[in-house]
């Protein structure tokens, strides 16, 4: 699966990883929804560690869409709270 | 999985479909193809020389092969001119097994020949097709970044794009806030005006206040006309004395033309 941080460039996971990423996806989200900035921030920089040291970095000419996207490291997390509003990243 | 990670995919597919990811931005889709494309041509060119590499090496052999035949044959000729039919016979079946390789060489060389020439043809349908192709995909990336040149104002305000993704955000959190403040202020005015609305500061006043200051400002002024009229009227010799030639004009100044309108 190709996942890509923001701002980063994206990287090839194998499916196989995605249990051990999920908790850390379920935590971070638990962490939005509840408000805790450095839990998240921290949440957020693990997950980011995790797909970087188990993934495959794409080169940037490859042609790829992403399946999964995750914000970039210095997020805040009103602006992930922002984009995963109602509105989405493009209001309307 | 129900996190941010999905959410995110999600909402980018969802919403973003129109975001232009830079890895996937049609010109670099293009000018990849065009690349391969470029590539395949330099492989057949490079066949193409390959085989008419190896039709010329066949040719120098057959002319060697040819060469050497002909040197048997004199010698076939001068030995039965000598008298030794061993040595010409000798001679001939050389030149016999020479002429079984030459006969093979040119059938080689005829199937080079045919090849290269299919290759040829090949090469050079190919380079019309990559010529062609050429001018599209230029035609296609102008036409893209006119496009993209349009949108990308629209795109940079409502964040669609990853990169313009969070300055939309900040300019689009700006614009709502200036759009608030201005909604605010606009409606405190009414409010105001409308006198439903007390102003703590003071500052501003309803139509019956304003009208009532207007009045008494108004008699302010006679007030202060009379009494500045009685001043000169009583004090005028004394003035004088002291500033000779600067009283009257200035202390009349305001009788003829009053520059302060106290509304």
């Amino acid at each position: 699966m190709i996942v890509r941080i923001m701002g980063e460039g994206q990287v090839k996971l194998a499916d196989g990883h995605f249990a051990e990423l999920n908790k850390l996806d379920d935590e971070l989200l638990e962490e939005m929804e509840s408000g805790d900035e450095p839990g998240f921030r921290r949440t957020l920089h693990a997950l980011l560690d995790k797909v970087r040291e188990l993934g495959t970095p794409l080169p940037d000419d490859a042609l790829e869409p992403s399946e999964l996207i995750l914000p970039a490291p210095d997020a805040t997390l009103d602006e992930v709270r922002d984009m995963l509003s109602d509105d989405g990243l493009i209001p309307g | 999985m129900s996190g941010v990670m999905k959410r995110m995919g999600m909402i980018f597919r969802a919403k973003a479909n129109k975001a232009l990811d830079r890895a996937e931005d049609p010109r670099e889709t293009l000018d990849y193809s065009y690349q391969k494309q470029l590539e395949l041509l330099q492989k057949v060119r490079r066949g193409v020389a390959d085989v008419a590499t190896s039709r010329k090496r066949l040719e120098l052999q057959l002319a060697q092969l040819n060469k050497q035949s002909s040197t048997l044959e004199d010698q076939g000729r001068k030995a039965l001119a000598l008298g030794r039919e061993d040595l010409a016979r000798e001679a001939l079946s050389r030149r016999a097994a020479l002429q079984q390789q030459v006969t093979d060489l040119e059938t080689q060389h005829q199937t080079l020949q045919g090849e290269e020439e299919k290759l040829t043809l090949a090469a050079q349908r190919l380079q019309a097709k990559v010529d062609a192709f050429r001018t599209k995909k230029e035609t296609i990336k102008a036409t893209y970044t006119a496009a993209q040149a349009q949108t990308r104002i629209g795109e940079a305000f409502s964040g669609i794009s990853e990169e313009m993704g969070d300055v939309g955000m900040a300019i689009q959190r700006a614009e709502d806030k200036t759009a608030q403040l201005q909604a605010r202020a606009g409606a405190i005015d009414e409010l105001l005006a409308s006198g439903a609305l007390d102003d703590s500061s003071g500052l501003a006043k309803d139509d019956i206040q304003s009208e009532l200051d207007r009045l008494s400002g108004g008699t302010d002024v006679e007030l202060e006309l009379q009494r500045m009229k009685a001043e000169l009227a009583g004090g005028s010799t004394a003035k004088q004395a002291i500033e000779p030639g600067q009283g009257t004009p200035q202390a009349q100044q305001p009788q003829d033309t009053p520059r302060f309108d106290k509304q």
